[in-house]
């Protein structure tokens, strides 16, 4: 018997939960202040907009809404890798990266307020609405990757998948197909322990979700989730290589969803005891703000400062979200074709009639 | 100018936009070195090269979710399914984002592509090969689903079916692949989608059908003018969205409406068109709608194929029926 293949899946962590370096091997991203500060109001301000939609929900001013509350260095640390020429293609807890890329706050809410103009965005024009099937949106990713490839351009794709959907069958069709056809795109599974209710011991034998890029001839690492530091280096890299004719990376980012599923959900129904304790002393936004301290660069008024700002961000995206009217009844039919069909524009007709009564 | 089969037409009109648009590419299981399985795109990969002519991988979701992902950025895909039996892994593509794209982004996104299958019964095909499940997708908003009944009609729907700015689902009725020909010039004409054609004009009775079944329906057109009935036939041809109007002012001339399908009858096309006919043409009428279909079953394997097929005969027998009302 002769060994055929073998793998490694290798962990990255730079700075640890204590917001101390593990190496004195840090990246260039790691001494970089100003970089390290926009990202730390990006993650505070994600937050934030969590929270508020969060609240806005409960007092019913908003839909079902999927906090990404204790993820916010993946999406955060991914979406500031990607170039205003990339393209983005997010998953359903993706509005960290959207924003990122170019996404209003305010789109963000407009969507999860149940109106479709939220996926119409003005600054990020290539880029998905979020895949609310599972999985579906790794195929989307590869696709517009193959449309880069075949046109010579230098620009790669990114997409953002939960540890549960990889058990989906389209996510191992996209990896595949990514690995075939050596396309620049990166597959971000973001590992937040939780499929809704179910924890990965139910959802894979495999020691990470990084080493389902292997059976497909892709590079998988993992990195710390919490570490914005290794994301960001990750995808930098990972980027890069797709950019450059390298091909695709999946990179596992192994985070804790310290929020429900949705405001549907209650987590208390499942989550075990003391594991949001712990959570909450890994978490990456303190992480980041230790880091900050550490090397002088941040302060208590810088804090309130940024906090302030923030909520005041937030808080005009919010009033621009409540100030948005419905869309007119029109809006059903307008977009369903380039034109719509003859025997459909007596229904729109109708729609315009009644919806003029209300 | 060249006769050809409808397979033949079909590779005539992929070739000249090929030609023609250099967004436009193939895709699918065996499309490539092999031409595809029943040829459609044969010796394109030779001619447009294996970037543009493109073996996938095997997995029907994978085609039509990347194919989403190049239409978003403007290619024009036009994808194979091998056989419409095996689309439904893409199911999930096909209704949740590629029917829905341009609706939920507010046109921002558009998928200008085209997913090809052969489907229909009669060719003694293995299970799972034979169905016509042109309702299930007919049903969804922001598709559009064409069928070509014979070469000519293949080639410009074909073409309209690729430069159309939306998603098509172009199905192709495998038994009539090889069995006529047409001379069909290679022009770059298309045929109109969304359009429904009077393929032979009559007083009597309107039978209407689509795909495959129109060669009964013709044939037993043939037969009802010896018996001195004069037919009108209407090819479908986009069965959504449905040119009811077509249909409606042809009722109206008959006062009679027979449609033939090979679709089970419950729940298909034929009910919508004579649902729609009841709505909006039921004082034209001199008789009951007849419809004939294949049975309320599942598609039966090949050697009861025979007994589930819509017949000439059975075609004949439902408009003679139909003609004893005054």
């Amino acid at each position: 018997m002769t060994t055929v293949a073998t793998f490694d899946i290798n962990f990255t962590q730079f700075i640890d939960e204590n917001g101390k370096p593990v190496t004195d091997d840090l990246p260039a991203i790691a001494k970089d202040v100003d970089l390290l500060k926009s990202l730390y109001h990006d993650m505070v301000q994600i937050r934030q907009l969590d929270t508020k939609a969060y609240a806005l929900q409960r007092t019913g001013k908003m839909g079902t809404y999927p906090a990404a509350t204790g993820q916010e260095a993946v999406g955060v640390g991914y979406g500031s890798s990607l170039t205003k020429d990339d393209v983005l293609v997010p998953y359903y807890r993706g509005q960290a990266a959207m924003i990122q890329h170019g996404v209003t706050m305010e789109e963000v809410l407009l969507y999860w307020g149940g109106d479709e103009r939220g996926s119409d965005y003005q600054n990020a024009k290539e880029d998905f609405p979020i895949a609310v099937p599972i999985a579906t949106q790794c195929l989307h990713a590869a696709g517009v990757a193959k449309a880069m490839k075949l046109r010579g351009e230098k620009r790669a794709v990114a997409t953002e998948i939960g540890e549960g959907g990889t058990s989906e069958g389209d996510f191992y069709e996209a990896v595949n197909v990514a690995g075939i056809w050596n396309l620049g795109v990166v597959f971000i599974i973001n590992n937040n322990q939780w499929a809704i209710s179910v924890p990965s011991e139910i959802q894979t034998a495999c020691e990470t979700y990084a080493q389902k890029a292997i059976a497909a001839g892709v590079e998988g690492i993992q990195v710390d989730g919490n570490d914005i530091v290794a994301v960001k280096a990750a995808m930098d890299k990972a980027m890069d290589k797709a950019r450059n004719g390298g091909g695709p990376t999946v990179i596992e980012c192994v985070t804790l969803r310290l929020c429900d599923h949705t405001t549907a959900d209650d987590a208390r129904r499942y989550r075990p005891e003391g594991e949001l304790d712990d959570g909450w002393t890994k978490e990456p936004i303190i992480r980041l703000r230790k880091y900050l301290e550490s090397l002088g660069a941040w302060s208590e008024e810088d804090e309130a400062a940024l906090q302030e700002k923030v909520a005041a961000n937030v808080q005009q995206a919010v009033d621009n979200y409540l100030n948005t009217p419905a869309d007119k009844p029109e809006a059903m039919f307008d977009y369903l074709y380039a034109e719509l069909p003859e025997r459909t524009l007596a229904q729109r007709e109708e729609a315009i009639r009644r919806g003029a009564k209300k | 100018m060249p006769a050809v089969t409808l397979i033949e037409a079909v590779n005539m009109a992929l070739a000249h936009e090929m030609e023609q648009d250099k967004d436009v590419v193939a895709l699918g299981e065996d499309v490539g070195v092999n031409g595809g399985v029943f040829r459609a795109t044969d010796g394109l990969q030779e001619r447009f090269g294996a970037d543009r002519v493109i073996d996938t991988p095997l997995a029907e979701s994978m085609i039509a979710g990347v194919s989403i992902g190049m239409a978003s950025q403007g290619m024009k895909p036009v994808a194979e399914i091998q056989f419409m039996g095996f689309i439904f892994p893409a199911a999930d593509q096909i209704i949740c984002h590629m029917a829905r794209m341009r609706h939920r982004t507010r046109g921002r996104l558009t998928l200008p592509m085209v997913m090809r299958a052969p489907f229909g019964g009669g060719i003694h095909a293995p299970e799972h090969h034979s169905e016509s499940t042109e309702a299930l997708f007919a049903h969804i908003p922001g598709l559009k689903v064409v069928i070509p009944s014979n070469p000519s009609r293949a080639y410009g729907l074909m073409l309209a079916a690729i430069r159309d700015p939306d998603p098509v689902i172009f199905l192709e009725p495998k038994r009539v692949y090889r069995i006529v020909k047409h001379e069909v010039e290679d022009n770059g004409e298309e045929y109109p989608l969304g359009c429904s054609f009077v393929d032979r004009e009559g007083t009597d009775i309107t039978l209407i059908s689509w795909g495959a079944m129109l060669h009964e329906t013709n044939q037993a057109a043939d037969q009802l003018a010896k018996e001195g009935i004069s037919a009108e036939v209407i090819d479908v041809a986009t069965v959504s969205p449905l040119d009811i109007d077509t249909i409606l002012e042809s009722v109206a001339k008959t006062g009679r409406a027979l449609i033939v399908q090979e679709a089970p009858k419950a729940g298909s096309l034929g009910s919508e068109i004579a649902a729609e006919i009841a709505e909006k043409g039921v004082f034209n009428l001199l008789a009951p709608i007849g419809r004939v279909s294949g049975y309320d079953t599942v598609m039966p394997y090949y050697r009861l194929e025979k007994q589930y097929m819509p017949t000439v005969d059975r075609v004949l027998e439902e408009a003679r029926r139909i003609m004893e009302y005054k």
